[in-house]
């Protein structure tokens, strides 16, 4: 299976590429099940609250790249989320070594009215060259909107010309929200750009070089490589467009999230010949084991993993215990994206916790690399056995109200901003960890480990909040199946 | 001229869903492209109100209704969000994607309005508007499809009651695009019945609900506080109900325009019959001036003799009523000279020459360089090339800390977006509103030293 063209302007949407689907209620091994056997049918929502917008997961992509500057061409508002990048950009520079950032150029082509009749490539192609002007960047992303989109602005054409005037690649981005319900397709668009405009073909290799596609964690990993003899290519945020270029130079790509890099991967190593590591990434002991055994076998390092491993359990293995103690037997219930979920659960596990089930944004039966053995849910079923209550619900929040209401775990795990509020309001201990390194390796489980803990152990909080949160959710919906308006 | 804009300070018109999520107990319900949600919540920052944010319903648009139209999907989610979430209003607004394919919103709608539901549409694809202009929109949305109906049964009761002498609607800081918004109606109220009449915020914790927008038309007349955006509302209501208005074109802040502010009121609420006492106005104001002015004595040492370096001059980069506003409070009440200022909310032609005017005003001794700019990278060039004499500082959004930065300028972060600072029930309009932003100001230059 080939889901790379880098020949097309814009890649397919998961739903089309992956068959990727937004809606299931069950178990998790029969859900991985009915993936395996290419059954999977995605179901719909006759209520639905917000979901995410692929414009702002492109953007997520693009606007942390270090000389680049991002035009979102439509209405004023398609940007309007995107300063929160340049927040994270001034805050997490430093876990980067990028001490001194320099401010995001984000730049919106505002789209009128009459720009919808007449459209809005004259408009677009006057702000690349006004862009150009101000910020001389070494790259132009241009990323779509719903509405021009609908109206059909060429802007392939329009890009691809004001490239050619400028000297430096001008990219369109097609991530229009209305295409897709999994807002990880962003996450497609932007690497698509990327690798088909921005990644060159390798001349040489450089033998110890990773590429690590993530979003803005700590630097945990650069550490582990050097005892390995091994450098991180982070991609992309706080990349330059020179390093970008030089991806296809490393001598292996890993992803710290299947659902974020699943494309860039299957590009770097169907397109540019960098071989994928195609397993889970390194959260939970097996996991880790299993990943760094896969990452010497790449770099031809099988020996030295194998003292790595054997230190960092040396190291670790004490206090994990000492935590699986603590933890043992209690409950947890996790919202997240697919394959970070599956991630958390995993580490959910190995602390000795139960998981009551999860709610996770949307299912991937494979990833772009086609591989079964790297399909994340697979291996903690696998591992760890059967998850109840697996739950496929787009950031659906008023399911997650009613299943936190009904289950009362220990502690809620959010990956994503918003959802923590709705433990709060039960009086659940609600954590959510920004930082998708965190969890990583034995370290990673002995950090997660510790906060687990300490969110349970202070919960006095969440106790007084309950007693006056405002909840606007009626009574009526508390009492029903969760899954009420999930198509049958 | 490419329209194009740099670090926006505002929304599109979908932006204008925090004006319901600022009415209590409203309820937004989105008929748009599944980001629109939650990239207004994104502009916004902890924002999300009683059910804003990820908790408003959405028909998250695709594909299928791009082509055959998503009015079937409409009525379905109207009719489980009463199912769902408990509400008093729910106002459905469409984005862009159901503007341009035509979908008939207010067939849906009026439905559920036949039911006798509490619901109203506003129509604002975000290439229409800015949401400046998509609050008027919605407000008069609300007057037009809910209000009214009160109205009509009040008419059709046979013990008409009258209007209110005394009571008068306000019309002025814009939900959360406003970051001071619920400090400033809380101190528009105090001031407002602290001169004798009697006043309905509408939005916001101290606003009586839906009661209030029941009521609307029993208010003698309304009160305008902005120097353009809200117009369409009061003109609006002239229209409907008769209702005459009165403008105040900018942000009263501190002692001089507060005080301007309350006598022209009273003034007018006197011609429209009010009968406000003169002299308990007057006291009002007097005890209010005394405390003011108490503590700007107390300061007037400080400000003058702190001789490590306090800011000379300021830019301000703001909307048209802010920038007016603190550039006379700054001018005349702390002696901080206004320098090169910038509108950032994309102000419609027709209102810039009043805005110009009032401006000219803002000194008899100087003229001060006032530009119209929503292309906030624009603006900072301009402070970049500018140069003066003495300690500066700049007062604008997050985005223009680094400018402050580059030219080493104190800063404070007061218009949107502004992830650098938290603001919760802080107001800066009125008598108090003026003190807290000289705490602020002066907390910022004073941190700097350590």
């Amino acid at each position: 299976m080939t889901t790379v063209n880098l020949k097309a302007a814009s890649v397919p949407v998961r739903e089309t590429r992956l068959g990727s689907i937004t809606g299931f209620t069950g178990t998790a091994e029969e859900l991985v099940g009915q993936a395996r056997k290419g059954c999977l049918k995605e179901k719909n929502r006759s209520f639905s609250q917000c979901l995410g917008c692929s414009t702002s997961n492109a953007a997520c992509t693009l606007i942390l790249i270090q000389d680049a500057a991002v035009i979102s061409h439509g209405p004023v508002g398609c940007a309007g989320c995107l300063h929160e990048y340049a927040f994270t950009y001034r805050v997490n520079g430093v876990h980067r070594n990028v001490f001194e950032p320099t401010e995001r150029r984000i730049f919106s082509t505002n789209m009128d009215e009459r720009d919808t009749v007449y459209g809005g490539v004259q408009k677009l192609e006057d702000a690349i060259h006004e862009v150009h002007r101000r910020v001389h960047p070494k790259a132009i992303f241009v990323i779509t909107t719903c509405a021009s989109g609908i109206i059909g602005d060429d802007v392939e054409t329009t890009a691809n010309e004001a490239e050619d005037e400028l000297g430096i690649p001008v990219v369109a981005v097609f991530c229009e929200g209305f295409r897709s319900k999994i807002w990880t397709s962003g996450f497609d668009a932007g690497y698509h750009g990327i690798a088909r405009k921005l990644i060159k073909k390798a001349e040489k290799k450089q033998e110890d070089l990773i590429n690590i596609v993530n979003f803005w964690g700590a630097d945990f990993i650069g550490g582990w490589f050097k005892r390995l003899g091994l450098r991180a290519n982070y991609l992309t945020p706080f990349a330059t467009v020179e390093q970008i270029a030089a991806s296809s130079e490393a001598v292996a790509t890993m992803q710290v999230c299947a659902t974020l890099g699943s494309y860039l991967g299957a590009s770097l190593e169907q397109e540019f010949g960098v071989p994928e590591i195609k397993v889970s990434p390194p959260y939970g002991i097996v996991q880790t084991q299993r990943w760094f055994r896969e990452l010497g076998r790449l770099t031809n390092r099988a020996e030295a993993v194998e003292v790595f491993l054997r230190e960092e359990e040396e190291k670790w293995l004490p206090e994990i215990e000492t935590l699986r103690e603590k933890l043992k037997g209690k409950t947890a219930y996790v919202t997240a994206g697919a394959s970070h979920g599956h991630s958390l659960l995993a580490l959910l596990r190995e602390l000795g916790m139960k998981p009551q089930g999860a709610a996770i944004f949307h299912h991937d039966p494979l990833y772009d690399n086609g591989e079964v053995a790297a399909d994340t849910l697979q291996n903690v079923v696998n591992d760890y056995g059967d998850i109840k209550h697996y739950n496929v619900c787009n950031k659906q929040e008023f399911e997650l109200v009613n299943v936190l209401n009904r289950l009362r775990p220990d502690i809620l795990l959010a990956r994503h901003g918003g959802m923590t509020l709705w433990g709060a309001k039960f009086g659940i201990p609600s954590l959510l960890i920004g930082d998708e390194h965190f969890g990583m390796g034995y370290q990673g489980l002995v950090q997660y480990g510790k906060r687990i803990l300490d969110t349970m152990e202070n919960d006095e909080f969440v106790k007084n909040f309950e007693k006056h949160a405002v909840n606007p959710y009626t009574k009526w919906w508390l009492e029903q199946d969760a899954y009420t308006f999930l198509e049958k | 001229m490419s329209g194009l804009i740099e670090q926006q300070r505002f929304m599109c018109s979908i932006g204008a869903m925090q004006s319901v999520v600022a009415i209590p107990r409203a309820l937004p319900i989105l008929h748009s492209g599944p980001g629109c949600g939650t990239m207004v919540a994104g502009f916004f920052e902890r924002s999300t109100g009683y059910s804003g944010g990820y908790t408003a319903p959405c028909t998250n648009f695709s594909e299928t209704e791009v082509i055959f139209g998503g009015v079937q999907k409409l009525e379905n989610l109207i009719r489980h969000s009463y199912k769902v979430l408990d509400s008093d209003l729910q106002v459905v607004l469409t984005g862009c994607t159901a503007s341009i394919v035509g979908d008939d919103v207010g067939q849906v709608v009026r439905q559920f309005v036949d039911e006798g539901k509490p619901i109203v549409y506003a129509d604002t694809p975000g290439f229409k508007y800015t949401n400046y202009e998509a609050h008027s929109v919605i407000v008069n949305a609300i007057i037009d499809q809910y209000t009214d109906r009160f109205n009509e049964e009040r008419k059709l009761k046979a013990s008409l009651e009258p209007r209110d002498a005394k009571l008068v609607n306000l019309f002025a800081s814009i939900p959360y695009q406003d970051p001071f918004w619920k400090g400033n109606l809380s101190e528009y109220k105090r001031l407002i019945e602290g001169i004798g009449l009697k006043v309905q915020i509408l939005f916001g914790p101290h606003a009586q609900g839906v009661a209030e927008w029941q009521n609307i038309p029993q208010a003698n007349f309304n009160v305008l506080i902005s120097p353009w955006y809200g117009q369409d509302i009061v003109k609006h209501l002239e229209e409907k109900y008769d209702q005459p208005y009165f403008q105040f074109p900018y942000i009263p802040i501190g002692g001089n325009e507060t005080t301007r502010f309350l006598r022209e009121l009273a003034l007018y609420a006197n011609e429209h019959g009010a009968e406000l006492d003169s002299g308990a106005v007057e006291s009002f104001i007097k005890k209010e001036e005394e405390t003011f002015y108490e503590e700007i004595d107390n300061l007037a040492t400080f400000l003058l003799e702190f001789r490590y370096g306090l800011p000379g001059y300021v830019h301000i980069l703001h909307d048209a009523s802010y920038v007016l506003g603190m550039a006379k409070f700054l001018l005349h009440e702390t002696g901080i000279v206004p320098k090169e200022l910038f509108i950032t909310d994309k102000t419609p032609e027709e209102y810039q020459q009043n805005i110009l005017d009032i401006s000219a005003g803002i000194s008899d001794k100087k003229k001060i360089p006032l530009y119209f700019q929503p292309d906030a990278g624009l603006a900072q060039a301009t402070i970049l090339a500018a140069n003066h004499e003495g300690r500066g500082l700049i007062i604008g959004s997050g985005w223009d800390k680094d400018v402050a930065r580059k030219k080493n300028c104190d800063f404070l972060s007061a218009s949107l977006p502004s992830p650098y600072r938290l603001v919760m029930t802080t107001g800066y309009a009125g008598y108090r509103g003026g003190l807290r932003l000289i705490e602020d100001i002066y907390n910022q230059a004073l941190s700097t030293y350590r």
